[in-house]
């Protein structure tokens, strides 16, 4: 019986790997879910108002984008995020992430502009603090400010429909719509 | 036309893999000696076409066709000669190509040394080498072929990545394949036992210079890994626990027992279970390397491919092979029947507690390194187990090791007699002692516990396995006829042990002794560490062959008097999209390195610099290499060769008296 055991162990072992194969190593889940977003004061792009903290995001539901004009994935989710900025579902906030102000203004001439408001963290402390390891990464705030959902690679309509959808639906994470 | 003739070449050597794999296995059914001879004719048929088919690739990346996609992506005209050449290896599809060149290799030896084997044993070992080697070449032709055509044809190519561009990286993956793949051969070998149902003292002294000159190659592979990492990479460190080092390292654990069961099982015929499963385990830890570095599965800096359908392959392949191997095992194994009993205090019974803690601590390698995968599989969670895991858990279970070892020779077969084993290591003892109280504190001005102990060992160690040799010397009247009185295999067993001595030694004292600083220096200022005067003379512009770099002169004084300058590099890689690489720069002596890193530049022309003072860090790799030497000397000891019916009495009578 004993001589059984390593071709036992093997087995579980191969079920282990197999499970594993479709499954993506690198994501890590954040350990802000549920927490209120870190603090950031940092100016904005187009200045209208200069700075932007991160008491601005409260008062209702809110996406926080995090771009770059060097970022391959970012074009591929840019329509999909154009199009929710035309339904005017949820104020998205842009995040130009490590990058330059020319080149930042270039790329949304270029591409469009989907965002209420460009916040400019060109040495890249907010992303530091909000957990970011690569872009695009798209966070998903309540109206207290508190993080309720973290997409890591682009936002995609399954993404949409899946995790932010029922956020939005749900009774605590809606209130008055003010404009911002 | 040259890729696509490589192309048909591996497609030859699939068709030479089936019939090398098929012919055989039915002529042993049969008996029918001629069908088993074709095993012969197959391999050399395979190995002549894999060779062709790398020499094609090697050539499309001499001659940098970037029409064939995997030169396109590894190549590129500026490189110098020997890097494009590396860069056939590079990545995932040149790398199974190697992997496949070697495997034919090693068939293609054993087929032309098997005239010793009995025609049986032959047939059966050539036909698994052949099983594996049509796995992976179905891989290659069905997944990953190298020899894809691309159009349009790119005018440059993407270039090997900087990192790779290093002598020592260019030759590691060559010599760390030849031990991966090499353990085939063993694993041929106990399936081949395991189907005729045969397992005696002849196969084990078949088995074994097979076993050894693989572990050998594995051991030198592993060496030049980690001194590549700790020149190329910058950060100090010579092994980092990363998933695909520790891919590498489990089967040198349980190859490590392997070669010390195999001895077990020809001088006595005991531990014949352990031996067959330990040549099942060493090859299959090999194919779970290479799965765990394809497949995606893990994360680590030495991830090759991260195609989910590739993994898909190889783990398919895995199972099989394994799976079979092992149901095989479990079958047939309970027909071994040990050729006497074991008594613990003998050299047969510290031999088997060497096979336990070699393969517990490759079994704490495992878990190390399978524990992300199993916790995020189960949901719960997400953990990275590192080098406080492996340090905690691996090193008590491996540092007994270091004790027994000093009773490698002096425990006899059969009956050993501790009070006369403690009798001939008194000398040795007292000089580890003697050393790890005076060395530490003589050598570095302070000592530790950690230094003591590894000391203590580390001499016990090389004093103990230098001791037999003494002895052989001395029981002859004249020292010339004493040593070479003493047999290849005792001074291959001398010189590895002794190899892991150094290696103890260096590691203990790195660990211990290690100091670096980050400083800021302006142009002519000075840092000081560990009595040793840096001063940062200039930094200028220099063009290399395919790259530009920042330069730095960095002076290095002690006690005052000039001792040499350093020219750690800033260098960036127009060809790999601006990569920067930052190359440090060495001194070396075998007592201590000096080790100097450039980091950012300041706005008003200071520079960051990083500096180490390394004691005792080329130890660490001496000691890979003296047991590489040591296992060439075993493995090509003249017992190995000797083959004549008339000498086998001889021989016997011969290996009773030698160690």
């Amino acid at each position: 019986m004993r001589f059984a055991l390593p071709a036992i162990i093997f087995v579980g072992l191969v079920v282990l790997f197999a499970y594993n194969l479709n499954r993506d190593p690198t994501l890590v889940p954040s350990p802000l879910i549920g927490k209120p977003a870190p603090a950031f004061d940092l100016p904005t792009l187009g200045g209208q108002p200069a700075q932007m903290s991160v008491a601005d995001l409260k008062g209702r539901p809110v996406l926080v984008n995090f771009f770059a004009s060097w970022c391959v994935s970012c074009k591929i989710e840019h329509p999909y995020l154009l199009q929710l900025a035309r339904e005017d579902r949820v104020p998205i906030i842009g995040i130009d992430y490590k990058d330059t102000d020319g080149a930042a203004r270039q790329w949304l001439a270029q591409h469009g502009d989907p965002y209420r408001r460009v916040v400019l963290d060109h040495v890249g402390d907010m992303g530091i603090n909000w957990g970011v390891y690569g872009v695009p990464e798209t966070f998903v705030l309540d109206a207290q400010g508190v993080i309720r959902y973290k997409q890591v690679g682009p936002m995609t309509a399954e993404a949409w429909r899946r995790h932010v959808e029922p956020l939005l639906q749900a009774p605590q994470s809606t209130s008055v719509k003010a404009p911002s | 036309m040259i890729p696509e003739l490589g192309h048909f070449a591996l497609m030859l050597a699939l068709g030479a893999a089936l019939l090398q794999f098929a012919a055989p296995l039915v002529g042993w059914r049969r008996h029918d000696a001629r069908w088993m001879a074709t095993a012969t004719s197959a391999a050399h048929v395979q190995f002549l076409a894999t060779v062709v088919s790398f020499a094609c690739l090697a050539w499309a990346f001499v001659y940098c066709d970037f029409s064939v996609a995997y030169v396109a992506q590894n190549d590129n005209t500026q490189m110098p000669l020997m890097y494009r050449i590396a860069a056939v290896w590079g990545a995932h599809e040149g790398s199974l190509l190697l992997w496949v060149l070697v495997l034919s290799g090693w068939t293609f030896a054993v087929s032309i040394f098997n005239r010793r084997l009995p025609a049986d044993l032959s047939a059966l070992v050539l036909s698994v080498l052949g099983f594996v080697s049509i796995g992976f070449l179905l891989f290659i032709l069905l997944t990953s072929d190298p020899f894809t055509r691309q159009f349009p044809v790119p005018a440059q190519g993407a270039g090997l990545n900087p990192i790779l561009q290093d002598p020592g990286l260019a030759g590691h993956p060559p010599i760390l394949y030849m031990g991966y793949v090499g353990f085939s051969v063993a694993f041929a070998f106990a399936i081949a036992a395991l189907i005729s149902g045969k397992l005696d003292a002849a196969w084990a002294r078949w088995a074994r210079p097979w076993t050894t000159a693989a572990w050998m190659f594995l051991t030198l592979g592993i060496t030049l890994g980690s001194w590549w990492s700790y020149r190329e990479l910058g950060w100090g460190g010579w092994w980092f626990w990363d998933p695909v080092e520790n891919a590498s390292f489990m089967p040198w654990l349980a190859g490590t027992a392997l070669i010390h069961s195999l001895a077990v099982t020809e001088k006595r015929g005991l531990l014949k279970s352990w031996t067959v499963l330990l040549s099942i385990l060493a090859f299959s830890l090999s194919l779970l390397g290479t799965f765990l570095v394809r497949s995606g599965v893990l994360v680590s800096v030495h991830a090759f491919a991260e195609d989910p359908s590739r993994g898909l392959f190889v783990l398919a392949f895995l199972g099989v092979c394994v799976g079979l191997a092992l149901l095989l095992f479990a079958w047939r194994a309970p027909l071994f029947k040990s050729e006497g009993e074991l008594r613990l205090m003998s050299r047969e019974g510290f031999l088997l507690f060497n096979n336990v803690f070699l393969v517990t601590s490759c079994g704490a390698v495992l878990l190390g390194t399978l524990y992300p995968l199993v916790v995020n599989s189960l949901g719960i969670g997400k953990i990275s187990v590192g080098p406080p895991y492996f340090n905690a858990v691996f090193l008590p279970l491996f540092a007994p090791l270091f004790l027994l070892v000093g009773f490698a020779a002096v425990m006899s077969w059969k009956r050993g007699r501790l009070d006369e084993a403690l009798r001939r290591l008194r000398v040795p003892a007292i000089i580890a002692v003697a050393a790890a109280a005076v060395l530490p504190f003589a050598l570095e001005g302070r000592a530790t516990v950690a230094a003591t102990a590894g000391m203590l060992f580390a001499s016990w160690t090389i004093f103990a396995a230098v001791q037999e040799v003494w002895r052989r010397v001395r029981s002859k009247r004249r020292w010339r006829n004493g040593l070479a009185s003493v047999p290849r295999g005792v001074w291959g067993m001398t010189l590895a042990h002794v190899g892991l001595g150094v290696w103890l030694l260096g590691v203990s004292f790195t660990t211990s002794y290690s100091i670096e600083r980050d400083v800021r220096l302006a142009p002519n200022a000075v840092a000081e560490l560990g009595g040793y005067a840096f001063s940062l003379k200039d930094v200028h512009k220099r063009q290399g062959p395919n790259y530009t770099a920042q330069r730095g002169d960095v002076l290095v004084e002690h006690d005052g008097r000039r001792l040499t300058t350093l020219h750690p590099e800033k260098r960036v890689y127009p060809a790999a999209g601006g990569q920067m690489q930052t190359k440090a720069d060495i001194d070396v002596l075998p007592l201590r390195d000096l080790y100097v890193s450039l980091g950012a530049p300041y706005d008003n022309g200071d520079w960051g610099l990083r500096l180490y003072v390394k004691p005792m860090v080329r130890m660490i790799w001496l000691g890979g290499v003296l047991m590489f030497c040591g296992g060439l000397l075993a493995a090509s000891d003249r017992r190995y060769r000797l083959a004549r019916a008339a000498d086998r009495a001889a021989l016997d009578a011969v290996s009773t008296q030698t160690a």
